[in-house]
């Protein structure tokens, strides 16, 4: 499919018709889908009169917005009224949202077309979607392989070119290890610049709402759509939506990039490889290369995987029956909502939540989930400091390029790992993009990722678009 | 009631009001008591995936003045969540706050003289209204449950007492005083027959001097009534069992007000651990100091200050007029009354009339101008409004406004001419001779007769005073 700012020049100059692009996009829905597994539902109907709309809007000469029938996946943990929203979990089997999210409301305003619902981990738990109650996700690109997590069946949506553009969200790294695994750009803002509402929480003080894309402008045009003051997420940034599109070709030149050690140690060569070939490619650029080494990002993920869980043991503990979603009845209340959460939640779920009550109990918070929001501080500092001596950060993204089915799912540690180095930007609520660069022995993309400080996204956008010129796509 | 020998009852109360907003705490719902089951909900106060909660200011602001009415410390807080799993609670947790709250310190004098130290008044948010049908009406053993969740996400503000009070009856003056000030700061209408205040009661006995004994705490007790009866029951219980030899368990009970007892609801022990945590959806809530300014500047004088003022007013009141000098100060209606003593109203019609008719139409008080209240009174007074016909007249304006004067012309209330009186009079002694001979004799009990039978006749016009000048006259 074209790009996202190709298809809407193309349907706001009437070049072509919004309702066109989006049978193109259905038809490569219905062609993959079923081996892939991408979508967990497909609106045809409601995206087909969301299309006319738009083109009768063209007809009518008026201005259309800045996505202008560009169809676009949601990660099935995204409210949309009437639409069946799972987060790939039984227990919110027939409910459908009597609302749609901010993120959504504002991709319909820019004229974009909801086409549909993706595959996850169950409430975005995982790393390769591979925990989802409706089964795995295929990478498009190799489907003996997962295509990452948990925003898996956004990542396969863009990358099987079914859509030029999906949303994800992202809370220890689920939008960008998946952008990587699949060979896009993925990109985690800065936490308050999209507002969560309408997004099923997990950890709601990491969780953060973001695109994919193939290229880095569809990104920032994205972005700029989704991001700015939202009043109904209390932790949504009092300020309108940054320019971004305007800064994608400013280059890195004078800027410093800081070589982060921790984040590039222990993962495969080909991949450390691609970092320095990154590195070489942004100081040619004009850019200075500080090595830093950060030793607290290394005690992120087990701070991640405290925090994480004990949000999550609340945040899902509405899930009781009562109200919607599956039932399960039993003799008494009690025994109702022990009946359907038993009978509703797989296995990663369980797991998360009894870790998290665990963490949050009365004799063990101090030690688990006290220390945890320590540690929490601790990176927050480190990535102050590092950011004095650097604009921004690079690292590698994932450990490895695109793992096969089943060879990490008996270790859930092996799983966590996978997010060694995206988690610390969750912990500061700082901007991160993952952006493929070169293609490693399998013949699968590899990504490198970019960070930077609070609200520095045109900053980042910059430096993704330098990398994507040298890999090949200017 | 007091304990026997040496035993000495240790009561703290836990207030809960709920703020009288327009709208929830952390959304665009109504505020509003009595209406269909699950008409005023939306997707954040049901607590639906994906919905974040937005922080009521105007409830802040109620808060603040609670605090501030209270000599609290106002302070950088920030809010909890208390996880538990119950139907009523849509999220399966409460927001809260905990070791931070917004009021912190405090304390409230009482008209006896007592101070009793307020420890906290925190902000949080109401459940739902769970209902069971059938087996014990409880929610274990019920056949079904109905929940409405339309006081779910009601602000609440929570007032914590210290340790300080010593008797069932103390509880009641701080209790009553403590509903007086959340009247008067606006935070709530006091009612606690629908539930907008409600007492939980901890309750330990101990010898005199002794530490503090094992405490109870006694649930959800919703009138001034049940609060002295469990308070009492309780203590007499503990010093039972102690003096059995027994030790008190600690744990919550239930007050049953058809027994008049209290029964277990929980055993402290199996005591819930409610994971408190800082919820991540709101942010802290740091109220600067002009805001603070703001709030005190805005409060109206509290019932202490009011009730020293009418109490001087009235010049030692007689001990019959204190219990509506209680209303009226609880109601805030003490301008009404001092504005009728200025005008030379007797202090017992001046109290009675704002205590008994305004109080029984508070809602519509906007309604009755302190002017027309004076006026009304004036009227009586004189002679030219009987009793009934003033209250009438009260209950016409608190109804639907409207001027004194006119709507007693309206109505006919106008005095009987002496002349048309009197013809009413000679009809009557006419038609009753013996009861006339018997007054006539010396019997004074026969002038309410003959004063029954005329109002009768006039429909309430005449005023008595007048036909009893009319039958000495007569005599």
């Amino acid at each position: 499919m074209k790009s996202v700012r190709q298809t809407a020049l193309d349907v706001q100059h009437g070049d072509a018709s919004a309702l066109s692009v989006l049978e193109e996009s259905l038809a490569r829905i219905r062609a993959r889908n079923e081996e892939l597994n991408v979508f967990l539902y497909v609106d045809e109907e409601g995206a087909r009169a969301a299309a006319n709309a738009i083109d009768e809007r063209v007809a009518r000469g008026e201005n259309v917005g800045a996505l202008a029938g560009v169809p676009v996946a949601l990660k099935d943990n995204l409210c949309q009224t009437n639409i069946p929203t799972t987060c790939s979990s039984k227990i919110l089997e027939g409910w459908r949202p009597p609302y749609s999210a901010t993120v959504v409301d504002r991709l319909v305003v820019a004229g974009a077309v909801p086409v549909g619902k993706t595959n996850l981990d169950e409430f975005a738990m995982g790393s390769s979607t591979e925990n989802s109650a409706f089964g795995p996700t295929r990478n498009p690109l190799d489907t003996s392989r997962v295509p990452g997590g948990s925003s898996g069946g956004s990542a396969a949506a863009v990358a099987a070119d079914m859509t030029p553009l999906a949303l994800g969200s992202d809370t220890g790294g689920s939008i960008r290890q998946p952008a990587a695994l699949c060979g896009l750009i993925g990109v985690k803002p800065s936490y308050g610049l999209v507002s969560r509402y309408g997004l099923i929480a997990f950890a709601s003080s990491l969780d953060q709402i973001g695109p994919l894309t193939k290229t880095v402008t569809d990104a920032a045009m994205a972005l700029e759509v989704i991001a700015g003051h939202d009043p109904l997420d209390s932790t949504s940034l009092p300020e309108p939506s940054p320019s971004l599109v305007a800064h994608v070709e400013d280059g890195v030149a004078g800027k410093r990039v800081g070589v982060v050690r921790e984040l590039i140690d222990g993962a495969d060569e080909e991949v450390v490889a691609a970092v320095e070939r990154a590195v070489e490619v942004l100081k040619e650029a004009g850019a200075t290369i500080v090595e830093l080494s950060v030793p607290e990002f290394r005690l992120g993920l087990s701070a991640y995987y405290l925090i994480a869980p004990a949000e999550a043991s609340s945040n899902l503990a509405r899930f009781d029956g009562v109200r919607y979603g599956l039932r399960v009845d039993a003799e008494d209340v009690t025994a109702m909502m022990e009946a359907t959460r038993t009978a509703g939640f797989g296995d990663e779920v369980k797991r998360r939540i009894m870790l998290g009550t665990y963490a949050l109990s009365a004799g063990y918070y101090d030690a688990y989930y006290g220390q945890a929001l320590k540690v929490r501080t601790l990176t927050i500092d480190a990535f102050r400091r590092a950011y004095q001596e650097a604009d921004v950060l690079l690292g590698a993204t994932t450990p490895s390029v695109a793992f096969e089915f089943g060879s990490k799912t008996a270790d859930p540690m092996a799983m966590y790992l996978s997010d060694v180095f995206t988690i610390p930007s969750n912990l500061s609520g700082e901007p991160a993009i993952s952006i493929p660069f070169g293609i490693g022995e399998a013949g699968l993309p590899i990504g490198v990722q970019l960070l930077g400080p609070g609200r520095s996204e045109a900053q980042l956008f910059a430096g993704a678009r330098v990398l994507e010129i040298a890999d090949g796509r200017p | 009631m007091t304990l026997r020998d040496d035993w000495e009852m240790v009561v703290g109360l836990e207030v809960h009001t709920e703020l009288k907003t327009n709208t929830k705490m952390f959304c665009g719902c109504a505020n509003a008591f009595g209406a269909a089951p699950n008409t005023n909900v939306c997707p954040v106060c049901l607590g639906l995936p994906g919905s974040l909660p937005v922080l009521n200011v105007r409830a802040v602001e109620l808060a603040m003045a609670i605090g501030t009415a209270l000599h609290s410390t106002i302070s950088p807080s920030t809010f909890h969540r208390k996880n538990y799993f119950y139907p009523d609670m849509p999220k399966d947790f409460q927001i809260s706050q905990y070791d931070l709250p917004i009021n912190a310190g405090g304390y409230l004098d009482l008209p006896d003289g007592s101070r009793v130290s307020i420890e906290r008044a925190h902000l949080e948010e109401d459940t739902g209204k769970s209902t069971h049908l059938g087996g014990s009406g409880r929610i274990h053993g019920a056949d079904r449950s109905l929940v409405d969740y339309n006081r779910s996400g009601v602000p609440l503000v929570e007032i914590v007492s210290g340790p300080d009070i010593r008797s069932s009856a103390q509880a009641r003056t701080y209790a009553a005083e403590l509903r007086g000030i959340l009247i008067a700061t606006g935070a709530s209408d006091g009612r606690m027959e629908e539930g907008s205040m409600r007492i939980d009661a901890n309750v330990s006995v101990r010898h005199s001097g002794d530490a503090l004994g094992t405490r109870c705490e006694i649930k959800n007790l919703n009138s001034l009534r049940s609060l002295v009866r469990a308070i009492d029951f309780e203590a007499a219980r503990q010093v039972e069992l102690l003096e059995g030899g027994a030790t008190v368990r600690q744990e919550t009970r239930h007050w049953d007000e058809n027994l008049g007892a209290t029964s277990t609801m929980r055993v402290k022990e199996e005591a819930d651990d409610y994971r408190y945590f800082r919820e991540p959806d709101l942010v802290d809530l740091v109220p600067d100091q002009a805001w603070q300014d703001r709030v005190r500047d805005a409060l109206k004088p509290m019932p202490a200050e009011r009730r020293a003022v009418l109490t001087q007013r009235l010049q030692d009141p007689a001990p019959a007029l204190l219990d509506a000098l209680e209303v009226v100060i609880d109601l805030g209606l003490d301008p009404y009354v001092i504005a009728a003593l200025d005008a030379a109203v007797a202090p017992d019609l001046a109290l009675a009339r704002a205590a008994n008719e305004i109080a029984s139409d508070l809602e519509h008080v906007e309604n009755l101008s302190i002017e027309s209240y004076v006026a009304t009174l004036n009227m009586e007074q004189s002679g030219a409004l009987s009793a009934t016909q003033a209250k009438t007249v009260l209950g016409e304006i608190l109804a639907n406004g409207g001027e004194p004067a006119l709507i007693a012309q309206s109505k006919g209330f106008e005095r009987l001419a002496s002349g048309a009186l009197g013809e009413v009079v000679a009809q009557l002694i006419e038609e009753n001779p013996d009861e006339w001979s018997r007054y006539s004799a010396g019997d004074e009990k026969l002038a309410q007769f003959f004063i029954g039978q005329v109002m009768k006749l006039t429909k309430g016009q005449a005023n008595g005073k007048d036909v009893i000048a009319e039958l000495q006259a007569r005599r």
